[in-house]
């Protein structure tokens, strides 16, 4: 069964979790004791109806305040597909928990309140999407009942967007209108919506052709760990341990090792009492090589034909989630795939307006939810790919070496400036 | 099951073996909970797996509520034994007697609670930097919104509305000292995945997970076993039944649930029908209060 990854995005209160919830209900997934909880704690809060964000709402403060302050991981299967749902807040001072949401998503659903249309924080939040490469984005025009279910303003909704969006690194964009609070077009068609010919949302999901994001082609093997018994059974074992970060790996291929730049050839794959003929992302593996050669956390398995770029130098798209701004000249600390440096901040080149889309060249700083783009020198070579091209060799993460905080996120775009 | 399904799990199994190293490589002293439940015994074989042929490079951790199930301790003892691991038994007891926490009186009190500073002492004295648990995101609806790396301060608390970005799969372990990280390997396995990977993994389980004979009694809802630790109100009347558990925990707050179930494929039908959640069918201990979990994690629970 194929799995699909999904994060919500969208303003605060255009009904983010309430559609979660929804679609939870309607095909039936959620328990007899859960809805029970949720249909006494609305009574209890005096609402009219049973308010279905509950359902994902779960820390006593977001039930308190009725926002969403940290991504919720929600679990479903339908006979055609398995869905790990990440329900993420749309309030401006959690972006970075959107961001955490989405950085694993294979689709974003971009919620707009119909009365209000496409506001500041979608835009971002389709920014944030469009970095982070989600594929699929649906722009669900929500609280439909509250417009009368009018077509006209589904219909300027989405050219709204669409034109704004045009700008964007979007490989796929569907538009759906529902009522997330009345269940139109969640996951059955509604008379109310009889204007409307598409799928509805559950359908969409279940049928997308999400084909793979699966790099097969570069091969990447960043080694985590040193397996090495020192028992009497695997007296001379020497493994290197790691996930597969793209293309495949197959004893008796010849491999080069980063950095020492030295050559070998895988002569076993291991996996757990046994071997296997091949790796692929996102196989948690044992590579053994025919030489002695030394390799340590850190360093990379690569084909002598395609490597990665070994560099210092970065150039890359960041978000920033800290209150501290980043400022050029500054330090941090960088974790990127198994390796961890330093970096400084030498060029912050512009931040991105998420409103207008425009390049601001004469910004000093990131504020806490920009984005901008940067270079960043670090202190040991790293072994990179654009982020459009591999996700794990093309990101990094920078945490302050005073608080420990993760403080910002970054796409790789290329080397130097 | 069809071979879709099995990579659905081998999905799983990698990014949790990926975990696990990254802790081991990048922690001074890790240890791994191991109660001996399901949860736990999936996570314990993962770590075999990330790590074989070599032996895992860290020891396990029982928090022991003195409330244990013989089975459960006799396999935990088995399997530790067969994996020639070392593992520090943090007792509840202990605390309890050296006056570190004051148990609730009467007949329903239960020590689940004060589990949680038996087990902050026990990373305190032992050193441990990161504490590996078998907390699912499903659940709980609190457990949903925790990362993979959860941080805890140097009173072991979670603060759930500060939590650290995690992007893609770069975890950020740092910590001061006498701070630490929980982590959860298994956070996005549900509880079909891992009945499923028992079975295909044929992984052995304490027997009480499956249809056995056994006296029961009714409170508040829940089938609860009679044993040494519980005092049988006046009302309540106590009936041998077919029962297994769904989870394993304080024998005095773990429910069991009637049922014929005597394998792992049997469990995976029942997970399949059932209607009710794991914990609203067997823990009395979420029972309380909306946000029950919630409270204990911040005070340091798993
Ligand atoms: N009338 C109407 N109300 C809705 C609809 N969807 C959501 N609401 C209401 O809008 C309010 C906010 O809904 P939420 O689901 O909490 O919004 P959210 O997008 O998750 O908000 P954050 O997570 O805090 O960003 C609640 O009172 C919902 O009941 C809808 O389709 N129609
Ligand atoms: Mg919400």
């Amino acid at each position: 069964m194929e799995l699909l990854r999904f994060a919500t995005a969208g303003s605060v209160d255009d009904g983010k979790s309430t559609l979660i919830g929804r679609l939870l209900l309607d095909s039936k997934q959620i328990f007899e004791d859960q809805l029970e909880a949720v249909e006494r704690t609305s009574r209890e809060k005096g609402f009219d109806y049973t308010n279905l964000a509950l359902l994902t709402d779960g820390l006593r403060a977001e039930r308190e305040q009725g926002i969403t302050i940290d991504v919720a991981y929600r679990y479903f299967a339908t006979p055609s597909r398995k869905f790990i749902i990440a329900d993420t807040p749309g309030h401006v001072q959690y972006t970075r928990n959107m961001v955490t949401g989405a950085s694993t998503a294979d689709l974003a659903l971009i919620l707009v309140d119909a009365r209000n249309g496409v506001v500041e924080q979608s835009r971002r939040h389709a920014v944030i999407a469009s970095l982070l490469q989600v594929r699929h984005l649906v722009l669900c025009v929500n609280k439909m009942d509250l417009v009368d279910y009018d077509e006209a303003v589904f219909d300027r909704t989405c050219a709204d967007f669409s034109e704004w969006a045009s700008k964007l690194d979007i490989t796929d964009l569907a538009f759906i209108p529902v009522s997330a609070l009345h269940g139109d077009n969640v996951t059955q068609h509604s008379p109310n919506l009889s204007w409307y010919g598409g799928p509805t949302l559950l359908h969409h999901l279940e049928h997308l052709y999400i084909g793979s994001d699966r790099n097969l082609i570069d091969s990447r093997f960043p080694v985590q760990w040193v397996v090495r018994p020192m028992s009497d059974k695997f007296h001379d074992y020497r493994g290197y341990a790691g996930q597969v970060a793209g293309g495949i790996f197959r004893p008796g291929d010849e491999v080069l090792v980063l950095p020492s730049g030295l050559t070998s050839t895988i002569s076993a794959i291991d996996l757990y009492g046994g071997t296997v003929h091949e790796a692929m992302s996102p196989d948690s593996v044992t590579i053994r090589l025919e030489d002695d050669i030394d390799i340590s956390r850190g360093d990379m398995i690569c084909r002598p034909q395609n490597a990665p770029t070994v560099t210092q130098e970065l150039d890359a798209m960041l978000c920033w989630f800290s209150e501290k701004p980043l400022q050029e000249n500054a330090k941090y600390a960088l974790k990127h795939t198994t390796r961890s440096v330093r970096a400084v901040v030498r060029n912050l080149h512009y931040r991105l307006d998420v409103n207008s889309l425009h390049r601001d060249e004469t910004t000093g700083s990131l504020g806490m939810n920009d984005m901008g783009r940067v270079s960043l020198r670090v202190t040991a070579p790293l072994f990179v790919d654009e982020y459009r091209r591999n996700r794990t060799t093309g990101s990094f993460i920078l945490i302050d070496e005073g608080t420990n905080e993760t403080v910002g996120a970054g796409m790789i775009l290329g080397t130097g400036d | 099951m069809t071979d879709v399904a099995v990579s659905h799990l081998d999905e799983l199994e990698a990014e949790s073996i990926h975990i696990m190293r990254e802790v081991a490589a990048e922690f001074e002293r890790p240890v791994l909970l191991f109660s001996g439940g399901k949860d736990s015994a999936v996570m314990l074989k993962v770590a075999e797996k990330a790590f074989w042929p070599a032996r895992i490079p860290f020891p396990l951790m029982h928090v022991d509520t003195g409330h244990n199930f013989e089975e459960v301790l006799d396999f935990r003892d088995r399997r530790v034994a067969e994996l020639g691991l070392e593992i520090v038994v943090a007792s509840v007891q202990e605390s309890i007697d050296a006056g570190r926490v004051t148990e609730d009186k009467g007949p329903k009190a239960i020590r689940n609670r004060l589990q949680s500073v038996t087990l902050l002492d026990a990373i305190e004295s032992n050193g441990f930097d990161a504490v590996f648990g078998g907390g699912r995101r499903d659940e709980d609806k609190a457990r949903a919104k925790e990362r993979v790396y959860s941080f805890r301060d140097e009173f072991g608390q979670w603060d759930p509305k500060n939590q650290r970005p995690e992007l893609w799969n770069l975890y950020n372990g740092r910590h001061k000292k006498g701070e630490h990280i929980r982590v959860f390997p298994i956070s996005n396995w549900t509880e079909m995945d891992v009945w499923q990977y028992i079975a295909r993994e044929a992984i052995e389980l304490p027997s009480i997970y499956y249809a056995h004979r056994r006296e029961v009694f009714l409170r508040d809802g829940m089938l609860l076993a009679l044993t040494p630790y519980v005092t049988v109100l006046e009302n309540e009347e106590v009936i041998e039944m077919t029962v297994r558990f769904r989870t394993v925990g304080d024998a005095t707050c773990t429910g069991a649930v009637e049922s014929p179930a005597t394998n792992p494929e049997d469990v995976i039908i029942e997970v399949a029908a059932s209607r009710i959640t794991e914990r609203g069918a067997t823990r009395a201990d979420d029972k309380f209060a909306d946000a029950a979990m919630e409270d204990r994690k911040k005070e340091g629970y798993f």
